[in-house]
C-alpha cells in the first residue's frame, strides 16, 4: 500500500543519485533565494528539461516546488505583517485565469511536439533579458532587481509612489476603485491585468512569477516594497497551489523531483537569507547577473544539443546551468563567512 | 487546443498537494528548531572562538 502510494507519487522512481542531486540542487536554489529574494525557480524547469523530463513534468514540478518555498517565506513574512490579503485575494483571480491559459498552451504546444523547444527559447529570452537587466544596474551601483531585505524593513511611510505608478493611478480610474495598504488607490483591473499576465508567464514556465510581478506591484499599481514582498509570496502559494494541482491532475507533478528540491531549498533559503544580514547584496548582484546570463546560453547551447542529438552539448548545458548556480551560492557562503571572521577579528582587536 | 479547465476535485493529486505543502511547514518549523539548537554551536565552528555576530 505505502510502496504504491510512494510510486504512484513518483518518489520510488527516482533514484538515489538523482535524490541526491536534487536536494544538493535544492540547496544551492534556495540559498540563492534566501539571499537575492528571487531567482530561484528559473533554474529549476530550465535543468529538468535539460535532464530530458517532458516539458509538462519539468514545468509542473518546478512550480510545485515554487509553491513549497512560497509557503515557506509566507509564514516568515506573515510574521513581520508585510502581506496585504486584499490585494492577494485580488491577484488571485487574475492570476489564476494566466495560469490555466499558460498550463493549455503548454499541453497544446506538447501535443505539437514543440513544447521543450519553444519553453526553452522563452527561457533563453527570458534568463537573458532578466541578467542583462540585473547585471546592468548591478554595474551602475543602483541595486537592480530582486528584493531588497533590508528595503522590507523600513517604514511604509518612508517608501515614494514612482512616478509611472501616480500616472497609473491618475488615468486608469475604471471602477471599482481599491485602496491599499500605504493608501494606495488603484482600480482593480490594473490589478488584474498585472496578475493575469504574470499568471500567464508562471503557467507557460512554471516560475513563481515574483521578479515580473514584484516590478509591476511596485511600477503599475504603486505598493510600497515590503508590502509587494509578502503580498507577492501570498499570492504565491495560491497560485502555485492551484498551478500545480492543475499539472499534477495530467501527471505532471513528481513528487521525487519536488520533495528532494525543498528539502534541500529549505535549508538553503535559511542560510542564504541570513547571510544577507552580513554581506552586502549589491556587491554580489553583479554574479548572480552573470549566472542568468550563463543559464540563458547553456539553455541555448542544451536544446541546440537536443535538437542536433548531441548529448554532450546536452551535458554542457546542463553542467552550465547547475555550475554557475553553484558557484554564485558558493561565492556567497565564502564571502559571508570572510565577512563573519574579519568582524571577530576586529572585535578581538577592539577588545585588545 | 488543449481547453480551459475548471479544477476537478481528484483526491490523489489533493494529496500529492497536500503532502508537498505539509512537507513545506514541516521543514520552516523543523529547520527553524534546528537553527536555534545548532546554529551557535555551528558559528562557532565556522568562525572559530565566541561568535557573537549573528
Amino acid at each position: 500500500m505505502f510502496s504504491s502510494l510512494l510510486d504512484g507519487l513518483g518518489i520510488a522512481g527516482t533514484s538515489p543519485e538523482m535524490l541526491a542531486l536534487f536536494v544538493g540542487f535544492g540547496l544551492v536554489v534556495g540559498v540563492l533565494f534566501g539571499f537575492f529574494g528571487m531567482g530561484g525557480s528559473f533554474l529549476v524547469t530550465p535543468a529538468l528539461l535539460m535532464l530530458d523530463y517532458p516539458a509538462p513534468v519539468a514545468v509542473g514540478s518546478g512550480m510545485a516546488f515554487v509553491f513549497g518555498t512560497a509557503v515557506i517565506a509566507t509564514l516568515k513574512h506573515h510574521d513581520l505583517g508585510q502581506v496585504d490579503y486584499k490585494l492577494g485575494v485580488i491577484m488571485i483571480t487574475g492570476t489564476t485565469i494566466g495560469i490555466e491559459v499558460g498550463r493549455a498552451s503548454v499541453y497544446y504546444l506538447e501535443s505539437l511536439g514543440l513544447a521543450g523547444g519553444v519553453i526553452s527559447v522563452a527561457y533563453v529570452v527570458l534568463l537573458g533579458g532578466v541578467g542583462a537587466m540585473v547585471t546592468r544596474d548591478a554595474l551602475k551601483g543602483d541595486g537592480g532587481g530582486g528584493v531588497d531585505h533590508e528595503a522590507a524593513d523600513k517604514d511604509l511611510s518612508e517608501y515614494e509612489i514612482p512616478e509611472i505608478a501616480k500616472t497609473i493611478q491618475r488615468t486608469v480610474r475604471i471602477p471599482p476603485m481599491v485602496t491599499l495598504r500605504g493608501d494606495v488607490r488603484v482600480s482593480a483591473w490594473v490589478i488584474t491585468t498585472v496578475a493575469f499576465a504574470t499568471g500567464l508567464l508562471s503557467g507557460f514556465l512554471g516560475v513563481g512569477g515574483g521578479f515580473i510581478r514584484m516590478p509591476a506591484m511596485i511600477y503599475a499599481i504603486g505598493v510600497p516594497v515590503p508590502v509587494a514582498v509578502g503580498t507577492d509570496l501570498f499570492e504565491i502559494v495560491f497560485s502555485g497551489g492551484l498551478g500545480s494541482y492543475l499539472y499534477g491532475q495530467g501527471g505532471g507533478v513528481n513528487l521525487g523531483i519536488v520533495a528532494p528540491l525543498l528539502f534541500g531549498s529549505a535549508l538553503g533559503a535559511r542560510v542564504g537569507s541570513a547571510a544577507t544580514a552580513v554581506v552586502d547584496a549589491d556587491g554580489i548582484k553583479i554574479y548572480f547577473g552573470g549566472m542568468l546570463l550563463i543559464g540563458s546560453v547553456a539553455v541555448g547551447i542544451g536544446e541546440i544539443g537536443s535538437f542536433l542529438g548531441n548529448s554532450t552539448l546536452e551535458l554542457l548545458g546542463l553542467v552550465l546551468v547547475i555550475g554557475a548556480a553553484v558557484v554564485v551560492a558558493f561565492a556567497i557562503l565564502y564571502t559571508t563567512v570572510a565577512s563573519l571572521r574579519q568582524t571577530r577579528r576586529q572585535a578581538t582587536a577592539a577588545v585588545d | 487546443m488543449a481547453g480551459l479547465e475548471i479544477p476537478a476535485w481528484d483526491p490523489e493529486t489533493a494529496l500529492l498537494i497536500g503532502a508537498i505543502l505539509l512537507e513545506a511547514i514541516v521543514l520552516y518549523v523543523g529547520y527553524g528548531g534546528l537553527e536555534r539548537l545548532f546554529g551557535p554551536y555551528l558559528m562557532r565552528l565556522l568562525i572559530g572562538g565566541e561568535a557573537s555576530v549573528q
